[in-house]
């Protein structure tokens, strides 16, 4: 794990204090609009240790996550800067995140990033000159080795992250998945953030292969959770989004919230009312699981539900280690 | 094999604009055996654009040949008479093809009347599917025969990625979802007794041999004729 020669990350100081860690998603907006990230971050901050700026999640256009995560800092919050592998080459990443850590960025999370064709510029050639596996290695080469990927010695100050990466337990080959986290923890990821969980017992069975190997002592899992808003986007999620596991009872249960409620206003509010008891009763089951060091809470678009989850899960007060932390750097 | 696919008739209609002579140039060799333009498609073709200019009311004098192989000067050397005679040659070569008729003969105006897809095979009868990316640095010892950086969407070369379900790779091409390349590798290198080969992380690629490092060549000096001159 890392032996950082900056300060370390609120969220790093917060995994090794041992407590139950929790970060949240922010999608930074379609446009320039700096105050829509300053909103948002409102109404995370407090709640969460850290929140995760995805980099053009979907494959859809948005603000830079290094822009909105310096946007997300200024308003107190401390960010993880995501990362894929889909638009930008080695260069490109290596030079960004110089810039991200110069303007004071100590999180960052390696994907592979969505396929382009599922968003708004599927005529896009995508670059994945490196995988994510790749770019973990080369982050924590930045970092413990002071030199770029080619090799090169990094003259002066190099940037010091704590690296994130993700894994999916649910995708195929279900077997695979415990020694590919592994493959991961070997490349030096201080801490994992997995893909949503509702089918709770098939992480468990993840997990229990995962603590056989060890890797739940080589990095910090985090696990993925996150309220459903109606049994349409449960159903949805089931039939369309890749590698996500959604039982039928879920649906079920979000299907019978709404079942006899004339009122579509009182509807909604009775089904998002299930989804947030749901998401609550997995954060649960998530503590009693060996080798999960904390949650990764994804409520996109409707940020509102982090604070109500937090504290129902009784993830509240979350401890504050910003001032041995660098400090943040104030608004120009 | 190369596989290709011909151009819309109406498309290969405008490259060849008012000219009066059209030479269709099959080639014998890879489009012979994808369907696209061998001496068959050279034919057919040839009576379609023969047709399509009679009821324009400008009619064309169209003829057909098919060499060996277009991609190499000897065979075009063969088909040299018919070429000149013509104002244009439309080639069914793939590209390769297409450009070497451009090249051997300067003057003439070649266009393409095939789209040049990928390196691949036929999966079944009227099926093809790509199987090499060329490049230039071949992985298949680690990969259990099955190539990452073709099959692969993201290119990964330590898949899969969280996208791959039930085998498939989360994108659809065309109106299905490719294999997962990387389901496909870990099922042969298990079945095998091979994981331990993909156990290791493979570190990122050196992409000068793709065409990533420009435009390539390969000089064989043991291979060159005596006074040749050799540049490297």
């Amino acid at each position: 794990m890392s032996d950082t020669n900056g300060s370390p990350s609120n969220l790093e100081m917060v995994l090794k204090s041992g407590q139950f860690a929790v970060t949240a998603e922010l999608g930074p907006p379609k446009n320039a609009d700096a105050k829509a990230v300053r909103h948002k971050a409102g109404l995370l901050r407090g709640y969460v240790d850290a929140v995760n700026i995805t980099d053009n999640q979907t494959a859809v256009v948005r603000m830079s996550s290094i822009a909105a995560g310096v946007l997300a800092w200024q308003e107190g919050l401390e960010p993880v800067i995501q990362m894929t592998c889909r638009d930008r080459n080695r260069l490109a990443m290596q030079s960004d995140l110089l810039g991200a850590y110069a303007l004071g960025m100590q999180n960052i999370l390696c994907l592979s990033g969505d396929h382009q064709t599922f968003g708004n510029h599927p005529q896009a050639k995508n670059v994945h000159d490196i995988d994510s596996l790749q770019l973990v290695q080369m982050v924590v080469g930045l970092r413990d080795r002071g030199r770029f990927q080619c090799g090169e010695e990094i003259k002066g100050t190099n940037p010091c992250f704590f690296v994130g990466a993700a894994e999916n337990p649910f995708a195929d080959p279900f077997d695979w998945r415990p020694y590919r986290l592994a493959k991961k923890a070997k490349a030096g990821a201080d801490f994992i953030q997995t893909q949503m969980i509702f089918n709770v017992p098939r992480f468990r069975e993840f997990m229990q292969r995962v603590v056989e190997l060890g890797v739940h002592q080589q990095t910090r899992i985090l696990a993925g959770v996150g309220p459903l808003k109606s049994a349409a986007a449960a159903r949805y999620m089931r039939d369309h989004v890749p590698g996500m596991d959604m039982p039928d009872a879920i649906i079920e249960r979000m299907e019978a919230a709404g079942q006899g409620i004339e009122d579509k206003n009182l509807r909604a509010a009775a089904c998002k009312e299930e989804g947030i008891k749901i998401c609550v009763e997995t954060i649960e089951q998530m503590r009693d699981i060996e080798g999960v060091a904390g949650l990764h809470l994804m409520a996109m678009e409707w940020e509102e539900a982090v604070p109500i989850i937090a504290s129902r899960a009784g993830l509240l007060p979350r401890p504050n280690f910003s001032q041995e932390s660098a400090p943040c750097p104030a608004p120009n | 094999m190369i596989v290709a696919e011909q151009k819309p008739l109406d498309e290969i209609k405008n490259l060849l604009g008012d000219s009066q002579r059209v030479l269709v140039a099959g080639c014998g060799t890879c489009v012979t055996v994808c369907f696209a333009g061998g001496a068959k498609e050279a034919g057919i073709l040839g009576s379609l654009l023969r047709m399509a200019a009679q009821l324009d009311g400008h009619p064309k004098a169209v003829t057909e040949v098919t060499v060996q192989r277009q991609c190499e000067w000897e065979y075009l050397d063969a088909i040299r008479d018919q070429v000149e005679s013509a104002d244009v040659v439309v080639s069914l070569g793939c590209g390769v093809g297409a450009q070497a008729l451009a090249e051997h003969f300067p003057e003439k105006v070649v266009v393409p009347g095939l789209n040049t897809k990928f390196m691949g095979l036929p999966a079944e009868h009227g099926e093809w599917v790509e199987r090499c990316a060329a490049c230039g640095n071949c992985l298949l010892g680690l990969t259990g025969g099955i190539c990452p950086i073709a099959r692969c969407s993201k290119q990964l070369l330590n898949g899969p990625c969280g996208g791959s379900s039930h085998g498939k790779c989360e994108i659809t091409c065309g109106d299905s979802q490719p294999d997962c390349a990387w389901q496909l590798i870990y099922d042969k290198l298990k079945a095998q007794g091979r994981l331990h080969l993909i156990m290791e992380i493979t570190p990122p690629k050196d992409w000068r041999t793709s065409r990533d490092g420009g435009p390539r060549k390969i000089v064989r000096k043991d291979l060159k004729l005596p006074g040749t001159e050799i540049k490297e």
